[in-house]
């Protein structure tokens, strides 16, 4: 039911983990299913540099964690922002229509934890 | 990779014999058994005498077998069978909140149809209590409906108590027994049941074929129309190598009950043991003694049921879940939320249940490789990080 790429990402999937002193930590819960996708990244001169992922979800949440933790690297935060679940789909060739919304928990995660960033950048 | 297969629950490969039998009802004795020409005949012969086999399996009378396409078609036809044709008596139904769903949505549609339905609870084990079930009765009560053990968690429900309370009471009793045939002793005069579904691909027989036990004298309207066939009561041309192939596989699964539970409880109970005592956090669902002898389920906190299972497959090994997301409506299984669990600890349920085919080098196998994976993706959650596991 998965492509390759999909098993290829929950079989390897890269940037698992945490950061110490993430510059923004974004956490989000999937209400359909019960998940949780905790996504860590790091900021320097308004480019991700670097992004790890935590996911307590199927195959597709972990395979899409890491995906977009992969695609946001290097990206400005505007980018990243604007990187939709639909292009993280398409870049693992496709999820099956029961399995998109947890592509949505990755999107999420990323926002959050741009806001969070943006947030205590606001307060420093 | 050998592939070890461990969801036998679902379905069980067919016993070559059993295939062996059914294959000159498709290529040679391929009458239609309802004709008066010899093939006819012979498919006829054949299809009586599988009945008897049934009928020598269940303890009952070979009049009160009849063939259906499988345990779903059973479950429906002696639910709405039994309550269409006891309407005059009365609407009500006793069942429990564990049954199959082929029993829930049966239910259900009679629901909507007028009729009411008391479903009695079980405990943290699954297990239903007879008495919930007495005081449940009515005067109005056309049908009590109890699995005899269920297919998620194995729990073997107390089947002749609650036989003897609708006796008593004079109310029809079904229960589902597809999980059961092979794996415990089924007798209908011991459960004091009037109906009892049962299907051949649970106890290495060929899918798409089952039969209903109805005892003599019961009431229930068809749900096929048509022919006369299975004596008027279930038409359509008869399954004719399914049945022959249905017939074989409970005459051996019953000569086998004993000897087979007896060794796949045995394996069944290292594994448990070794998963309980290498995987911390785990809990074992269903009943812990009165459980079919292969089932195996537990619930692995801080992961996901379907990401194990992916993890499982990659190692060759087969299993499923009653995890949300495996079950397209993303609800975690009903059973595991009527035995207590909180979501995200039915979240991480793995059912795993064992053939007479199993080897001890592939329970050995699982047990090397479970605690790994469970690790892996424990590594990955960010539940277990909160829990103060330190990962990073
Ligand atoms: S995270 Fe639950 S279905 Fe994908």
């Amino acid at each position: 039911m998965y492509t390759d790429k999909v098993m290829d990402h929950f079989s390897n999937p890269r940037n698992i983990g945490s950061l110490e002193n993430p510059s923004g930590v974004g956490e989000v819960g999937n209400a359909r299913c019960g998940d949780i996708m905790k996504i860590y990244i790091k900021v320097e001169n308004n480019i991700i540099t670097d992004a790890r992922f935590k996911t307590f979800g199927c195959g597709a949440a972990i395979a899409t964690s890491s995906m977009a933790t992969e695609m946001v690297k290097g990206k400005t935060l505007e980018e990243a922002l604007n990187l939709t679940n639909k292009v993280v789909t398409e870049a693992l060739g496709g999820l099956p229509n029961e399995k998109l919304h947890c592509s949505v928990l990755a999107e999420e995660a990323i926002h959050a934890a741009i806001a969070d960033y943006r947030e205590k950048q606001k307060s420093s | 990779m050998n592939k070890i297969y461990l969801d036998n629950a679902a379905t069980t490969f067919v016993r070559r014999e059993v295939a062996d039998k059914m294959l000159s009802y498709f290529t040679d004795c391929y009458g239609n058994a309802s004709s008066v020409y010899s093939t006819g005949r012979d498919a006829k012969k054949a299809i009586e005498d599988a009945r008897r086999q049934v009928a020598k399996a269940l303890n009952c009378q070979a009049a009160e077998v009849f063939f259906t396409s499988g345990g779903t078609e059973s479950d429906n036809w002696a639910i709405k069978g039994a309550a269409l044709a006891n309407a005059d008596k009365g609407k009500h139904i006793i069942s429990s909140t564990i049954e199959h769903h082929a029993v829930l949505h049966t239910l259900e549609f009679l629901q909507k149809q007028g009729y009411e339905v008391t479903y009695v609870k079980v405990d943290e084990f699954g297990m239903v209590d007879p008495e919930d079930v007495r005081s449940a009765i009515r005067e109005d009560t056309v049908l009590i409906t109890i699995m005899a053990a269920n297919n998620e968690i194995g729990t073997i429900q107390p089947i002749s108590e609650i036989g003897r309370i609708a006796r008593e009471r004079k109310v029809l009793f079904h229960t589902d027994a597809v999980q059961a045939i092979g794996a415990i002793p089924v007798d209908v005069e011991e459960m004091g049941v009037d109906l009892l579904s049962l299907s051949a691909h649970k106890f290495y027989g060929p899918k798409g074929v089952g039969a209903l036990y109805v005892r003599k004298g019961v009431r229930l309207e068809p749900l096929m129309h048509g022919g006369a066939q299975e004596r008027g009561r279930r038409a359509g041309t008869e399954n004719v190598p399914g049945i022959i192939g249905l017939g074989a596989a409970i005459e051996i699964a019953a000569l086998k009950q004993k000897e087979n539970a007896a060794r796949i409880a045995a394996l069944r109970d290292d594994l448990q043991q070794s998963i309980l005592e290498n995987i911390p956090e785990v809990r074992l669902n269903g009943h812990p003694v009165n459980r079919l002898p292969n089932n195996l389920n537990i619930s692995v906190k801080y992961i996901e049921g379907e990401a194990l299972l992916l993890m499982l497959d990659l190692a060759g090994i087969a299993g499923s879940s009653g995890s949300a997301c495996t079950s397209g409506s993303l609800d975690p299984s009903h059973v595991l939320l009527a035995i207590g669990l909180p979501h995200e600890i039915a979240h991480g349920s793995l059912r795993l249940t064992l053939s007479e085919d199993t080897t001890r080098e592939e329970i050995d196998e699982v047990k090397r490789v479970l605690p790994q994976i469970v690790q892996r993706l424990r590594e990955m959650s960010p539940l277990y990080e909160k829990e103060n596991h330190h990962v990073h």
